[in-house]
């Protein structure tokens, strides 16, 4: 176990390094790193001032060392637009975005597995057709015009929610969050519903997939043949079964929705590091693009990494055939 | 001897149907399902007006001199000031939407086709690569290909797109780096199974030479799960690109595809003027769907392991 963790920890430092080359190569090599870094209206003493403080008289590889020692300490430059450090910008948006995150994951799971039991109980029945052909929707739509559709149905015609932005927030633990006053509640149900399709279609698919391959099992024959009424046999004997590869699979894609809400932030202007992300692209504000670009690689580094670990927990066969190689 | 060419005739005859016989129960299997026969045919429509759109459009939306900004916003089913009707209303520059909309499924239309097939042809090459030489090779490539998996689609556009700035050609690039690897998994994967079979062994004790076993014998043999990624991956690009144009970091606005074309008539949806917004959509929902639906039952006939 220690020597696969020591691996495992190796491999996503390398990770890391890789993607931090990759984005200073990108912004640093390709594009003019004058323009990039350096606020366009600043004069030329203040320009060369700069060039000398940024180090981009010294060789590429030099530069790279400098930008990394920064970026270990926490510092990957000063927005242009806000003049405050990137990294505290983003961090001040994370807290709605992760709200919006948690409680989509949330709802794909808390509607995901009970359609996904009844679609695998009742496979021939329109019902669950009807689910299926769902979750196919949920996967192949573009999640934000899926967005624009419950802006044009709910807000428009019905005029029953708000379209955009966060509504009235109290304070919670120190930031504050929408989901406690009914005004925050009524601005979160639109975004919500748009970014948990995607992970509800495959909670959807992943719970009915496990439901048949659990059905026909043993133990599910003895604990009916114990006399256990049908609701004890599927809620607690098969639900505990199939639990593990729907927990994998939530974590893994916990990123991947961290990374989707840029799409649903922008639908309904949610003031979430997605928002402000694709403003700071559009504004060619650097510096906190490649602060929210490292950040979000490293939150999938920790993700994968912590899924990794918990899977090798769950099932040894992962670091035995590791060990074998 | 003289008799050998007119006993063999039924053979030479009989040929071409046994190598004909597995494109017919293809197309028999494919038609089994009335729904992906509708979405073809919708789908083949799509190419054609995307294809033909130059020609079937009331006007050219992006030649200033055909259209005039005081028609501009029009509703579905007005008449503008120079007679002429705008079946699905106009934006708020005063196109035709119905034509901005050919236009646009050209474009959408064009990048996924364009970064689909470089990144199959990218793909199969290092996945064939992969399968091929094996050992350290095999086990770096396919590192990369996990990691770059690991990581979801729309994060890696983003990169690309921030580093290298906005274009069609840009656009396809981030396409392609996004898609390569489910390519190259799925015929490593496809690659490995075949190999172990016996008329890969035939054709190494034949004496050809590796790339001719690899290329005429191999690579038709991974065809089919590489037809379905294929398809899906089409579909994918498109949404991805729909996507990444809305949210402003796509194409530049002189290549106006659907997603753009929503985009700009966001802002006009608040105020009811659905239909800037609301028609390209439809349009792009149509594609998307219709193609996921052909997959969908390409799968099925396919490669009926993969069925659920």
């Amino acid at each position: 176990m220690t020597v696969f963790l020591i691996r495992r920890f190796m491999q996503s430092g390398v990770v890391l390094l890789a993607m931090s080359v990759l984005v200073f190569v990108g912004v640093y090599a390709i594009g003019d790193p004058i323009a990039l870094l350096i606020n366009p209206q600043a004069t030329q003493s203040e320009i060369d001032l700069a060039i000398r403080n940024l180090g981009l008289d010294r060789p590429l590889w030099e530069q790279y060392i400098v930008f990394l020692i920064g970026a270990l300490k926490g510092n990957l430059g000063d927005s242009f637009i806000h003049n405050v450090p990137a990294l505290k910008l983003i961090f001040r948006r994370l807290p709605a975005t992760l709200e919006l995150v948690s409680l989509a994951m949330l709802m794909a799971v808390i509607i995901g597995i009970p359609l996904g039991m009844w679609a695998g109980l009742k496979a021939k029945s329109i019902s669950s057709q009807t689910i299926m052909a769902g979750s196919i929707l949920g996967f192949s739509l573009p999640s934000f015009w899926v967005g624009i559709m419950l802006v044009i149905v709910f807000s428009i015609t019905l005029g029953l929610l708000p379209t955009s932005g966060r509504g009235e927030t109290v304070n919670f633990l120190g930031v504050g969050v929408s989901f406690l006053t009914w005004d925050g509640i009524k601005h979160l149900i639109l975004p919500v519903i748009n970014l948990s399709l995607f992970p509800m279609a495959l909670v959807i698919r992943l719970t009915r997939a496990g439901m048949q391959e659990t059905l026909p099992l043993d133990f599910v024959k003895l604990a009916r043949a114990k006399g256990l009424t049908t609701q004890r046999v599927i809620l607690v004997h098969v639900l505990k079964n199939i639990m593990i590869p729907i927990v994998t699979v939530v974590g893994i894609n916990f990123g991947g929705l961290l990374a989707f809400a840029v799409v649903t932030e922008t639908v309904f202007a949610w003031p979430g590091m997605g928002k402000l992300i694709i403003d700071s692209i559009n504004l060619l504000d650097r510096p906190v693009v490649v602060a929210y670009l490292l950040l979000t690689v490293l939150m999938f580094t920790i993700i994968n990494l912590v899924v990794d670990i918990f899977y090798s927990v769950l099932d040894p066969r992962v670091r035995l055939g590791d060990r074998k190689e | 001897m003289n008799s050998l060419p007119k006993d063999s005739a039924p053979m030479i005859t009989g040929k071409p149907t046994d190598l004909e016989a597995p494109f017919h129960r293809l197309i028999r299997d494919f038609t089994e399902s009335k729904l992906a026969v509708g979405a073809l045919v919708v789908f083949i429509c799509i190419i054609l007006v995307a294809l033909l759109s130059p020609w079937i459009s009331s006007q050219n939306p992006y030649d200033l001199a055909e259209i005039d900004i005081l028609d501009g916003r029009l509703p579905p089913g007005s008449k503008g000031i120079n007679g002429m009707t705008y079946l699905l209303g106009t934006d708020d520059q005063g196109r035709d939407m119905l034509s901005a909309m050919f236009y646009g499924l050209r474009i959408s239309l064009g990048v996924g086709v364009v970064s689909g097939f470089v990144a199959l042809t990218l793909g199969t090459l290092i996945g064939l690569a992969a399968a091929y030489l094996g050992g350290k090779t095999d086990d770096l490539l396919m590192r990369i290909v996990d990691l770059q998996l690991g990581f979801p689609s729309i994060l890696i556009a983003m990169i690309l797109l921030a580093v290298l700035g906005r274009g069609v050609d840009k656009m396809v690039c981030a396409l392609v780096v996004t898609q390569w690897a489910y390519f190259a998994r799925i015929v490593r994967g496809a690659a490995l199974s075949e190999r172990k079979k016996e008329y890969i062994e035939a054709a190494e004790c034949l004496a050809l030479s590796p790339s001719r076993i690899t290329f005429r014998h191999l690579l038709p043999n991974c065809l089919p799960p590489l037809i379905v990624v294929g398809t899906v991956n089409v579909a994918h690009a498109i949404a991805l690109e729909a996507t990444l144009s809305f949210l402003g970091i796509g194409l530049p606005i002189t290549e106006p595809s659907l997603g753009l074309l929503i985009s700009n008539g966001y802002e006009y949806i608040l105020s009811g003027r659905y239909w800037i917004s609301f028609f390209p959509g439809v349009a792009l929902f149509i594609t998307i769907a219709s193609i996921n639906l052909v997959a969908d039952q390409l799968r099925e006939v396919l490669n009926p392991r993969l069925r659920t």
